[in-house]
């Protein structure tokens, strides 16, 4: 299904009609600009005392696309994806095991839920790291068996201890999500012949996902800032990398503005990605959807089949 | 002929409410059934029971001759695993009050869903018949448009066509018009009328009286969970013998 981008300029296009357009002089409103010139002059100055500090502000460019600062990166974002995923299928998992009827199961995933919510995550990451004074090997059997502290090295650590805490706060928005659909919805899908695993995926999942995406867009937000805790561990993630350059090159807080800016862009692609996943699941719940910016700017710039003198 | 539903002293409590306290009938094969009584008589009740969405609590429940929701063996019953009940429920088509469309969906995806995720049918094979379906129900023009596209009118006739995919034996309405505005109520109740026509076996819980007279073939009045009065249409309606049905009518006529 294409939506007609045009069909929602409509009445815009249509000059009033009937009595004349009332021409008044707008309402004057000087409280504005005197907060507006405060605000600037408090903004100045802050511009004005970080310029005047003794700050390098050459190391940023310099170190900004450097090798080790970009494997970083990387690092932090294969741990924001890979986290992220543990936490969603985690997530689902626990939301369908909290709404099962069967009591065992609702109340593992309420106890998890509520053990992985109630500590904070830096403090699972150590235990997860020294889980070696516990257990001195890890043994799978004939598939796999080491020492604890091999086994666990910072990536794992950082992955388990960021993933299944993540799990316990997507099992929470997953289940809001699902009971979100209305009760209706299983049972045309029951009526149909379709099984609970179909109906769950094909009929409830797709519709819970409208309520489901957005809280998700700013879990993955936070889960990327969230990362950088991961530096305890050892592994090296952007936040690390930033840290020991500027302990190396003397230049501390400007490598901690090297890495904010690394941050600032990642969640700003982030956040565009989340508009145009929540407008793909918003499809079917409003008549049309509104043109996405992309779609207005080229409304607006490309003339094309706009008829002379308007405005948009 | 044989009889479609049959049931047999039927109960259903929710907890301690008893909604249904022993319901005989039988609907003949290709007969148009249907169902009256003021609200909460517990007749969706009864008809959610014919396609097992609720337990029966005792009595026995046949469609087609087969025992809904439980297997006999012996003198035991043993009850029927999901996907056991999932497959007779492909037979027996659900229309319901509010439409229930998915509304992720096209009006053409909503008709497909079943056939090809259920049967396997392929996704060309599928389109095309419910190009043939919408059309049939008078939509051909609207399977590209979403639920919230369609007026409610438009949203029974493709949740009908939707039932009609799955190819049933037997379709049960649940006062399939009671959510529509008054002037969309016919183009509906013309879908119906039609299907009643092609032979299909129908159990419609209605409040419209002019459907039920013209072309249902039985009907019953239920009042607090039992049946008090069943026959032909023209007569039950135009010659009630009991008085709970003489109020009733009076009150809806
Ligand atoms: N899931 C449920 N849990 C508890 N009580 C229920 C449930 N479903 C129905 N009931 C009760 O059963 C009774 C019969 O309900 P039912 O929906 O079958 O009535 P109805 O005849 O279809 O009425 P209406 O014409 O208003 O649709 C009502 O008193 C209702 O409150
Ligand atoms: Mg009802």
């Amino acid at each position: 299904m294409t939506v007609d981008v045009n069909k929602t300029d409509g009445p815009a296009d249509t000059p009033p009609a009937g009595p004349e357009a009332i021409k008044a002089i707008p309402v004057r409103h000087p409280g504005r600009y005197v907060s507006a010139a405060i605000a600037l002059g408090l903004l100045g100055s802050i511009v004005y005392a970080f310029a005047q500090g003794n700050i390098n502000w050459g190391a940023v460019p310099e170190y900004f696309f450097n090798d080790r600062v970009i494997e970083g990166l990387l690092n932090t974002l294969l741990l924001t994806v890979v986290s992220m995923l543990i936490g969603i299928v985690g997530g689902i998992l626990l939301a369908v095991m909290r709404l099962s009827k069967n009591p065992v199961t609702s109340s593992i995933a309420w106890f998890y839920i509520w053990f992985f919510r109630g500590t904070p995550v830096l403090v699972q990451l150590f235990v997860w790291f020294n889980l070696g004074i516990v257990f001195t090997y890890i043994n799978l059997g004939p598939i796999y068996k080491d020492y604890w502290s091999v086994f666990m090295t910072p990536l794992l650590t950082a992955l388990l201890g960021l993933g299944l805490n993540e799990a316990a706060y997507m099992a929470e928005i997953c289940r809001a999500g699902l009971l979100s659909v209305d009760e209706g919805q299983t049972e045309a899908s029951h009526a149909l012949g379709m099984s609970h695993a179909k109906t769950l995926r094909r009929i409830v999942i797709p519709q819970a996902m409208r309520v489901i995406v957005p809280p998700t867009g700013n879990e993955v937000i936070n889960m990327l800032k969230t990362t950088s805790l991961v530096s305890a561990v050892g592994y090296m993630d952007l936040f690390k990398v930033a840290q020991d350059i500027g302990q190396r090159a003397g230049s501390v807080v400007e490598m901690f503005f090297l890495a904010s800016a690394w941050y600032l862009i990642l969640t700003s692609v982030f956040s565009v990605g989340q508009y145009y996943l929540e407008r793909y699941y918003a499809k079917g719940s409003t008549r049309s959807l509104p043109p996405t910016p992309v779609q207005r700017f080229k409304a607006a710039v490309l003339p094309a089949r706009r008829p002379k003198g308007v405005s948009a | 002929m044989t009889a479609m539903v049959k049931a047999e002293g039927i109960h259903k409590s929710f907890g301690a409410v008893q909604v249904l306290k022993g319901i005989d009938l039988e609907v003949q094969t290709g007969e148009v059934f249907c169902l009256i009584g003021p609200s909460g008589s517990g007749k969706s009740t009864f008809l959610r029971c014919i396609n097992h969405l609720e337990k029966i609590n005792a009595g026995r429940l046949y469609v087609d001759g087969e025992l809904v929701g439980y297997r006999q063996k012996g003198d035991k019953l043993y009850e029927l695993k999901d996907s056991e009940v999932a497959l007779k429920r492909r037979d027996i088509g659900m229309v319901f009050q509010r439409f229930n469309l998915f509304p992720h969906m096209t009006a053409a995806e909503n008709v497909m869903e079943a056939p090809v995720q259920v049967k396997g049918v392929s996704r060309a094979q599928a389109r095309e018949r419910a190009r043939e379906l919408l059309e049939k129900v008078g939509l051909g023009d609207k399977a590209g448009n979403y639920p919230s596209q369609l007026s409610g009118g438009q949203q029974q006739r493709v949740a009908i066509a939707r039932a009609l995919a799955m190819e049933p034996k037997l379709m049960l309405f649940d006062e399939p018009t009671s959510a529509l505005d008054p002037e969309l109520v016919g183009d509906v109740l013309d879908v119906m009328r039609d299907l009643a026509e092609s032979g299909m076996t129908m159990v419609v819980v209605t409040h419209e009286m002019g459907f039920a007279r013209e072309v249902g073939d039985s009907l019953v009045f239920m009042d607090g969970g039992v049946v008090v009065e069943s026959g032909n249409p023209r007569d039950v309606l135009t010659n009630p013998q009991e008085e709970r049905t003489q109020s009733f009518l009076s009150k809806v006529l």
